[in-house]
């Protein structure tokens, strides 16, 4: 008999299994779509789609009584970007319209606008915002104080007494100081999206290699079982790690972030973020038994948990305290606290490693159930 | 024809039902996303962690403090010492805000001069620190009117005065979970239709409900109701958790909001039949029922205004039957809104399901082969 | 490869007291049963049983991917449960389906079984050249494995196997789905392997005739082993209980149909204008004529009795003594009596391209009503196309095609009216119950009320499906399966029923019942066309064509076929002698 070397890797063995994997995924096309076409198109059509950023958001203003003081008022709306204002004489249609979705607000100047001012008494200007989208309202809300306290310094200053708030505030943003929702959508959608990538690139591998009944055929071989799972995570690996450059490349070119930190700590970041997961598609494989099974569950316990639970776009400390334990089992979470932090802050170390720590135990688990869950047998 | 019809209907409904798994798919997801989504999804925030720098030898920054104490929107973690304490406290994501309040700041207060306070915010996620700073902006407005006030100082010529409408408190769980209607509504239609022809094809029944007389417009019927009376059901289901779980206001009429529910799944099967006529097997029935899924709710208005998206992106939009029902949605939710005012959304969906339905017909027919 | 021939043991695989079930607390499903046998070494067995008798359980837990309830099982000397990395490492198993890589070229799914078992490089080429002289697979070297036939695959499969020679080898249903010439390929290439390299070969197989082939076989049903030993002995024990009828002007389907349930038969069968007879006693011909009650002009003469006599034999004895019922059911059907000589189906000239290729190129038949009329033909002949285009389920690029007198390529709907349809694999909606399918297909059909309810009646009691009525179609065995799909197709009466390879897999006996079933439809005047794989089912039909590359190669009664193509130096070819010349005439 020959030398006892049941659990020892064979070199020849892994490479001729990473190889095969390789020609097939040049040779399936799909694969190739999931990594590269999928990322690509996914980010451009977040990218593009999901914006916080008002705009020209259409504001009515209401000028019963036009004059110098209201022309100067409404001046400050026609001259911010933010801002396309429609002027109506009667708050009538202006309310008409904002109840038919024409216009997001309306600022409304009463006829005895200018006499109230002069008279030293405070003129109340009327702002009525569609509460429907309530965070957009919000932010309308926002931008027509900024107007307003613009126009309340220059008509203090062009009367000769300067405006004097009790508290004056003076705010800085650090890291994204104008305010741009996309310099922090993109990098957390490059977690959101790779995750779904992983997961849907290797949840089908294994599948379908028991659907085709090969997996039947190379477990009757001395192969080991470990090399199975290495021939599986080395090529989709790769394939990920291609995929999320592009994305990264994607993100700084097209999308303008800017990337404060270093090349070297999001590669290592990424490829523990890649290997958790491969690992957790690797397990909806093995779990599923078959690709249709395996591609649904992949969708549900990939993307909806990234996309609600990573705090890419929603805060994760306004969340309930149970719905927060649960973002801590989804590893985008760490992905994007990383990202965010490397694109706009630099590289923070105690956060990077925290986050890294995380994921590091999370890829480590998850290889753990993979080996327990795969053996030799088919049961 | 129509007991040809029903029969395919209710084989279909029997096929749905019967199987554990398969009945699990069509409960499990909309009762977890509702519960997910309605209390994940908020842009409000609460207990956001505020540093305080205070250098203020008076006491009136004490007074502000303790606002932002009061306060369920804020939870001040800590007090720092030095300038130099401000970057890591940020960096390391300890505190969202730090509020610094200057050395002067109270004298200068009670001399008439205004109070220095420095607002600084970590823009990672630069529409929670907006959020944030608008809270900030409240507190602080609210302090000053206060303080002018008690001080006789003179008040600012003109002063705004805000209300919102449909939705008083600017909650956006209110805009939100009535999207969720929608949502969850497609996606089930979809995974019920957009499988149903894959699945017949792939266990080769298709073949033998071909070879009977059954005209493919037939087929078309029967395979549509399922997802029709399913999305009703679940629609259903999640009106009345919005209603009464989350206690959002329904202020419209139910014939505004079910015909508008109507249009759009019947635009939402035409869909699904013809991303299920063009597939061969389950899993491209899947990838395709998942391509669309994703960038039509991402391009619908749900989570983040078309107002904000590039023009063509914008244009885009006006294919996507999801974008219409949102409107109507929480139109008659918040707004109360009738047909006078949303026919214009109902016109778009009808036509995307009559085209849609009708190229899955087409496609129905030439698939035969 | 020294020490694997010095190696010299009696068995190769021994079990005793295995028991495997499967499925959870509400169904319980005992694939074998407390089996106890030795498979002998050097030498090819066969383990010989219809679907669902374990064949491939046994199989998977002699390649140790299984764990057996109870019962141990020794795989060379090793423990097949303990060792079984160990026996995975000294065995080679070919799964049911291929186990190819079909993204994968030839070469490449050689290569990487080269890796696998770890073949240094400078050994590969040698071997590859005696695998690839053996396959005949040399010029597609360089062809993906999805791209090649059925057979061929196979082939791949069984030479990614030998690669290094194992000293056992697994085969599960190698010959499944492959054509004759492909089937006879193989047997070759895996006896040369028993006899150069001394292995032992332990193969399944549905196909009863070629458990003769094997030199030991172990017959098994439900989980049980029904009997082992040299395929010839079996049937030895029959000689003289085999007969043939030559039934001259008496019709041929009920006189079969009135020996068949007879107590003192085994079994009889229809062989084209035949009847094959065998009886529990040893007769003589006389007898045979006076205890059946034969008028004279049927000819009675013995014949030799083959391995299936013997296996129907031990599979009624087994049933009969679980209490089942092994007689023939006939149903009955409206008669259709007009016109018998009516062609119902006319086929001319009819052609159906896919892009450049002709998938069917130019055939033309016809079907006179109430004939049986089987279309034969290799894997990739035009069968399944021509079939489809007949159903209307596929337009003809060219040509006419008649279907009861309706023009297919017009008037589709119509015809369907008048049709039947089995299609290959059960293709019934498997989460409805029996009686749900049948409800559902007789309303696609267009009853309803009185009608419908009579029909479903009908087919519960005519196919025995009513202890079964509310049972998922899923969970049926796969000869309730059978009867279920032909009941659904047969709910509206049509005049003609298109069964394509309507029994593969099923056990003899219900294949047999199946046919009982057709031909009382025939007898009632319902048109049969059919497809099959099996050479001897092509023997019930009237007629016969056999394809080749879209063309008909070859039209007649089996009788005429078997005369005029038969093998030289074979006096009683078979209908499978027969195909192959024929295949291999026209090669040439």
């Amino acid at each position: 008999m020959g030398r006892t070397s049941e659990t020892r890797l064979s070199f020849m063995r892994l490479k001729g299994l990473i190889w095969k994997e390789t020609k097939q995924i040049v040779r399936d096309p799909s694969s190739i779509g999931i990594a590269f076409f999928l990322p690509v198109a996914l980010l451009l059509i977040f990218g593009y789609g999901v914006s916080l950023d008002a705009e020209h958001v259409p504001i009515g203003i209401v000028i019963e009584q036009p004059g110098p003081e209201a022309n100067d008022f409404a001046a400050g709306f026609r001259d911010s970007d933010f801002f396309d204002p429609v002027f109506y004489e009667s708050v009538q249609d202006a309310e008409k319209d904002l109840i038919e979705r024409k216009i997001m607000g309306l600022v409304w100047t009463r006829s005895d606008f200018a006499r109230t001012l002069l008279s030293g008494t405070t003129a109340p200007i009327g702002v009525i915002v569609n509460g429907v989208d309530a965070n957009q309202a919000r932010i309308v809300e926002g931008y027509i104080t900024g107007v307003w306290i613009k126009w309340l310094s220059s008509y203090a200053l062009s009367h000769g007494k300067p405006l004097s708030l009790p508290v004056n505030i003076k705010h800085r943003i650090w890291f994204n100081s104008a305010v741009r929702s996309r310099n922090f959508l993109v990098p957390g959608l490059v977690a959101v999206i790779m995750t779904l990538i992983g997961g849907m690139l290797t949840s089908m591998v294994v599948a379908r290699e028991w659907e085709r009944g090969t997996m039947e055929a190379l477990l009757v071989t001395p192969v080991r079982i470990r090399e199975i799972i290495l021939s599986k995570v080395i090529p989709y690996f790769i394939l990920g790690m291609g995929g999320m450059l592009l994305s990264v490349y994607i993100s700084i070119v097209v999308f303008d972030v800017p990337f404060r930190g270093s090349y070297l700590a999001l590669g290592f970041a990424s490829a523990l973020f890649m290997l958790t997961a491969i690992a957790l598609g690797l397990i909806i494989s093995t779990a599923a038994g078959n690709q249709f099974v395996a591609g649904q569950i992949a969708i549900v316990i990939t993307f909806l948990p990234a996309f609600m639970l990573s705090g890419f776009v929603f805060d994760i400390n306004s969340m309930p305290v149970p719905i927060q334990v649960i973002t801590y089992t989804v590893s985008a979470r760490y992905f994007v606290s990383i990202l965010q932090t490397l694109f706009l802050a630099g590289d923070i170390w105690p956060i990077y490693l925290v986050n890294c720590l995380w994921l590091a135990i999370m890829a480590f688990i998850f290889f753990l159930i993979i080996k327990k869950k795969s053996h030799k047998r088919l049961i | 024809m129509f007991r040809r019809i029903l029969a395919l209907t209710i084989k279909e409904f029997i096929g749905m039902l019967k199987n554990k798994k398969s009945r699990m798919v069509l409960i499990l997801p909309p009762i977890a996303q509702i519960i997910v989504f309605g209390y994940a999804a908020t842009f409000d925030l609460r207990d956001v962690p505020v540093a305080i720098y205070n250098e203020d030898q008076g006491d009136i920054s004490r007074d502000v403090i303790a606002r932002f104490e009061g306060s369920r929107a804020f939870r001040i973690i800590d007090n720092l010492d030095s300038d130099d304490e401000i970057a890591p406290v940020i960096n390391l994501q300890k505190a969202l805000v730090v509020l610094h309040f200057h050395r002067e700041f109270s004298k200068n207060m009670l001399s008439g001069r205004p109070g220095e306070l420095q607002v600084i915010l970590d823009g990672r996620n630069s529409n929670t620190a907006l959020i944030a700073l608008n809270y900030v902006q409240t507190i602080i407005a609210d302090f000053n009117r206060q303080w002018a006030a008690d001080h006789s100082m003179p008040s600012a010529p003109a002063r705004l005065v805000v209300r919102s409408w449909f939705n008083r408190m600017l909650d956006s769980h209110w805009f939100i979970i009535p999207g969720i209607v929608a949502l969850l509504t497609i996606v089930v239609t979809l995974e019920v239709t957009a499988l149903s022809v894959a699945k017949e094809r792939e266990a080769g029944t298709f073949d033998q409900l071909l070879v009977t007389p059954m005209t493919p417009f037939e087929i078309l019927v029967g395979k549509s109701l399922p997802g029709m009376i399913i999305g009703l059901i679940e629609g259903t289901f999640i009106i009345f958790v919005t209603c009464f779980w989350f206690d959002i206001p329904l202020r419209g009429s139910l014939l505004v909001l079910y015909s508008g529910l109507f249009t759009f799944l019947l635009s939402a099967i035409g869909i699904g039949l013809m991303i299920s006529s063009i597939s061969l097997t389950q899993q491209q029935g899947l990838m395709g029922a998942f391509m669309f899924l994703v960038p039509s709710v991402v391009l619908s208005g749900f989570a983040t205004p078309i107002a904000n998206m590039p023009k063509f992106v914008q244009d885009l939009t006006l294919l996507n039957p999801m974008r219409y029902i949102l409107v109507i949605v929480r139109s008659v939710f918040l707004q109360g809104a009738g047909f006078e005012l949303l026919w214009t959304q109902y016109i778009p969906m009808a036509v995307i399901g009559i085209v849609s339905l009708a190229v899955a017909a087409m496609l129905f027919k030439r698939r035969l082969y | 490869m020294d020490q694997a021939q010095s190696w010299q043991d009696d068995f190769c695989i021994e079990v005793s007291g295995l028991t495997k079930t499967f499925g959870s607390d509400d169904k319980i499903i005992t694939a074998l049963d407390n089996c106890s046998f030795k498979v002998k070494s050097g030498m090819v067995t066969g383990l010989i049983g219809p679907d669902g008798a374990g064949k491939t359980t046994f199989m998977r837990l002699c390649a140790g991917l299984l764990v057996p309830d109870e019962g141990e099982i020794k795989v060379l000397g090793m423990d097949a449960v303990r060792d079984f990395l160990k026996v995975q490492s000294n065995i080679r198993y070919m799964p049911q389906r291929f186990g190819l890589y079909e993204d994968l070229t030839v070469q490449e799914n050689l290569d990487l079984y080269s890796d696998l078992l770890g073949i240094p490089k400078e050994r590969r080429q040698e071997r590859y050249e005696i695998l690839m002289r053996m396959t005949g697979l040399a010029p597609f070297k360089q062809r993906l494995a999805g791209r090649l036939s059925g057979g061929m695959k196979q082939k791949l499969g069984l030479a990614c196997t030998l690669i290094k020679p194992p000293r056992l080898l697994i085969l599960d249903e190698p010959t499944v789905g492959v054509d004759p010439v492909s089937r006879r390929e193989l047997w070759e290439i895996v006896y040369s392997q028993v006899e150069e390299e001394g292995m032992s070969v332990l193969l399944s197989t549905a196909y009863l005739d070629e458990a003769e082939r094997c030199q030991e076989v172990i017959l098994m049903h439900e989980g049980h082993t029904l009997g082992q030993g040299v395929p010839s002995e079996f049937s030895q024990k029959l000689d003289g209980h085999c007969f043939m009828l030559d039934p001259g002007s008496i019709p041929k389907r009920s006189l079969q149909r009135e020996l068949a349930n007879r107590d003192e038969v085994i079994d009889c069968i229809i062989l084209g204008e035949k009847i094959r007879l065998v009886t529990i006693d040893t007769l003589d011909s006389s007898q045979v004529k006076q205890i059946f009650q034969l008028p004279d002009e049927v000819e009675v003469a013995h014949a030799p009795p083959r391995f299936e006599d013997a296996f129907i034999w031990l599979l009624k004895e087994r049933l009969i003594s679980l209490g089942r019922d092994v007689k023939l059911k006939v149903i009955t059907h409206k008669k259709i009596s007009d016109l018998p000589d009516e062609d119902i189906i006319v086929v001319k000239n009819l052609k159906r391209r896919f892009g450049n290729f002709y998938a069917v190129n130019g055939i033309s038949f016809t079907v006179k009503r109430g004939e049986v009329f089987g279309l034969l033909g290799a894997n990739g002949a035009g069968k399944t196309t021509t079939f489809r285009m007949l159903c209307g389920l596929l337009p003809a690029s060219e040509g006419e095609l008649y279907v009861a007198g309706e023009n297919l390529r017009k008037a589709r709907a119509k015809a369907r009216e008048r049709i039947g349809y089995m299609a290959q694999k059960f293709s019934l909606y498997v989460d409805l119950t029996v009686i749900q399918n049948l409800n559902f297909f007789s309303s696609a059909y267009g009853l309803y009320g009185k009608k419908q309810r009579e029909r479903v009646e009908w087919a519960l009691d005519a196919f025995d499906l009513r202890q079964e009525a509310n049972t998922l179609s899923r969970d049926l065995p796969l000869g309730f399966k059978q009867r279920l799909a032909l009941a659904a197709a047969l709910m509206h009466e049509p005049d003609i029923l298109f069964l394509d390879e309507p029994t593969s897999g099923v056990d003899p006996l219900a294949r047999r019942q199946f046919w009982a079933h057709i031909n009382s439809l025939a007898d009632a005047g319902v048109t049969i066309m059919v497809t099959t794989h099996f050479m001897e089912e092509a023997e019930y039909c009237d007629r016969i064509v056999i394809m080749k590359r879209g063309k008909i190669l070859a039209e007649g009664t089996p009788e005429e076929l078997k005369k005029k193509y038969h093998p030289p130096g074979v006096d009683n070819p078979t209908m499978e002698d027969t195909f192959i010349t024929l295949i291999e005439m026209k090669e040439t």
